[in-house]
């Protein structure tokens, strides 16, 4: 044995190691339950990572160093900058990007193992050959989708619904030539044609624009999910071509996860995911339902009013919206929040699964502004706190606070879980304008008796409320 | 290993893996996205063995460009999930304080 211990490929000592990295994933992964453990889960996945990749090099016959290195250094210098650098309001399209290229890995993956089969000669065994297929399609549709993805959420490309017209007629043929093209590469086995495989990946890149650009802005936290479910899957199918376990588990270890989310997003939304996928309603015309028409009464009110009202109050709940994102917000509503806990109002946050453009985004903006972890609260858990609660202060929410999705069986958001802000003695909601959210549709809640309307930006007016109350 | 017991592989993990993360709280599902893109970027192994054994010019470049995406997600994803995380702990409590 020589100073390195030299692992053969396939061979048992490797397969150990990766099945030591694949558990050290499982391991970080279960830390996830609370944000101190999730660091310290963070940091083991890493090391699971760690293993699998010094494994990899030691692998028996590797070379070409120098480019190893390059590539290597290349990838960790671009991902150590982006991340230190990315805005929180950005995590959405940085999460996009890196679904991307991960597609966009297991793609190239893909074509160059079946170039290596060609090039040992004979028929490509069909149980390493149809992984290979999987991997090109989903990867190319994952790496394409991510993109255009992160376009839309990066404003390079408008986030409205952009539709083709025949749209669904060019997917489906563009699904059933992909499937028509791999089946031939599969009987062919023996003698597969190269230039086919790059029209599937080339098809499949289409197919993936064209299914992510229908797709409204404010459906993006299902689609993010459902890439990062699909760039899993990806990896799990280079896995079986690559015969390597700890792709296939960490593959389907993402996989689920994407899954799990794309689920529960579309539940929050009330809405199946093939209905967002197919039909473009997260982009619905504002000038639909609401606004254009009779004016029908509200209450508005000031800054000082909503001052006295908060700071008269017993509990506070506070409802973000992605508004209040956008207009960078959430550090003067922390200010709010101090000032009224000075005074003894206890303050909590209801956050609805869909605020904010991905997954548990708006969390993470607060956490940003120093907003206590065990003040974020999951909308089952602060419903039922609603009609104890003195004023729910709304902040650049809409469609997830409408009453109607409760009681109205007729609206187009009926059935749609809300945040119960109705049910609070009073509302004080902070808002530009009476228009409508992105259902297009009128907000009942602004027309309540108990509503008061506070008509601003965001951030202007949470920094004259909390100047108003260190004036009273 | 034969494809069967790939397949094992693969239908253990998804139970595995539905019951880990549906326990992660939706508070922490930002987190949990980049982390798992991190995890993801475990398609650099493929991309490491494709370019160790490559002979020739496309092959080289192929390699190297999937050696270098999965690379960003490693180290983007990891470093980007410690830096959200952080944000999260970043008070520590009185209470509990925790090494």
């Amino acid at each position: 044995m020589t100073l390195l211990a030299v692992l053969k490929p396939g061979g048992d000592a490797a397969t150990a190691l990766y099945i030591v990295a694949f558990s050290l994933f499982i391991i970080g992964l279960k830390r996830g339950t609370h944000p101190t453990s999730a660091k310290q889960g963070n940091m083991i996945a890493a090391a699971g990572m760690a293993v699998a990749v010094v494994t990899t090099l030691l692998l028996d016959g590797m070379g070409n160093w120098g480019l190893i290195i390059i590539g290597l250094a290349a990838g960790s210098a671009i991902g150590a900058i982006a991340s230190v650098r990315v805005q929180m309001t950005e995590m959405p399209q940085m999460v996009a990007l890196y679904n991307g290229v991960g597609g966009g890995a297991v793609a190239l993956i893909a074509w160059s193992e079946l170039r290596h089969g060609i090039s040992i000669g004979g028929d490509i065994p069909l149980e390493e050959l149809i992984p290979t297929l999987l991997a090109a399609v989903i990867g190319s549709v994952s790496f394409w989708g991510s993109n255009i993805a992160f376009a839309k959420l990066q404003d390079l490309i408008p986030t409205r619904p952009l539709a083709v017209p025949g749209q669904q007629v060019i997917n489906g043929v563009l699904l059933v030539g992909i499937v028509a093209a791999c089946v031939d590469i599969a009987v062919n086995n023996g003698d597969p044609s190269q230039a086919l495989f790059i029209g599937i990946l080339i098809a499949a890149a289409i197919l993936g624009n064209l299914v992510v650009l229908p797709i409204g802005g404010a459906d993006m936290p299902v689609v993010i999910s459902l890439l990062n479910a699909f760039t899993g899957l990806s990896a799990a199918a280079a896995g079986f071509a690559l015969d390597n376990v700890a792709l296939i588990v960490a593959g389907t270890l993402v996989g689920s996860s994407g899954t799990i989310l794309t689920l529960e997003m579309a539940t929050a939304m009330n809405r199946s995911v093939s209905n967002i996928l197919f039909s473009g309603f997260g982009g619905a015309p504002a000038g639909g339902g609401g606004g254009s028409g009779e004016e029908r009464p509200h209450t508005s009110i000031g800054a000082q009013d909503a001052a006295i009202k908060l700071a008269y109050a017993d509990s506070v709940v506070v409802v973000p919206g992605y508004g209040l994102a956008v207009a960078q917000a959430q550090h003067a509503i922390k200010e709010v929040a101090d000032e009224l806990e000075k005074r003894g109002v206890t303050v909590s946050y209801a956050i609805h699964p869909v605020a904010g453009r991905m997954p548990g985004h708006m969390n993470v903006l607060l956490a940003e502004a120093d907003v206590p972890y065990e003040q974020l609260k999951e909308m089952e858990e602060i419903n039922p706190e609603m009609p104890r609660t003195s004023v729910a202060v709304v902040v650049g929410a809409n469609d997830v606070t409408n009453p109607a999705a409760k009681n109205d069986p007729d609206s187009p958001i009926a059935g749609m879980p809300i945040i119960e802000v109705s049910e609070a003695n009073e509302v004080i909601v902070i808002k530009r304008s009476l228009s409508p959210g992105f259902a297009g549709i009128d907000n009942d809640l602004f027309y309540e008796a108990n509503t008061s309307m506070l008509f601003d930006d965001a951030k202007k007016a949470a920094a004259d409320i909390a100047a108003e109350i260190q004036n009273l | 290993m034969s494809l069967m017991t790939e397949i094992a592989i693969l239908v253990l993990a998804a139970f595995v893996g539905f019951e880990v993360i549906s326990k992660v709280p939706t508070t922490l599902h930002t987190p949990l996205m980049s982390q798992t893109n991190a995890i993801h970027g475990i398609v650099m192994l493929g991309g490491l063995i494709v370019l160790g054994y490559a002979d020739d010019p496309l092959e080289y470049v192929i390699g190297t460009i999937a050696v270098a995406f999965g690379a960003i997600n490693i180290v983007g994803g990891f470093m980007v999930t410690d830096r959200m995380l952080g944000m999260f702990s970043k008070k520590p409590k009185p209470k509990a304080e925790d090494k």
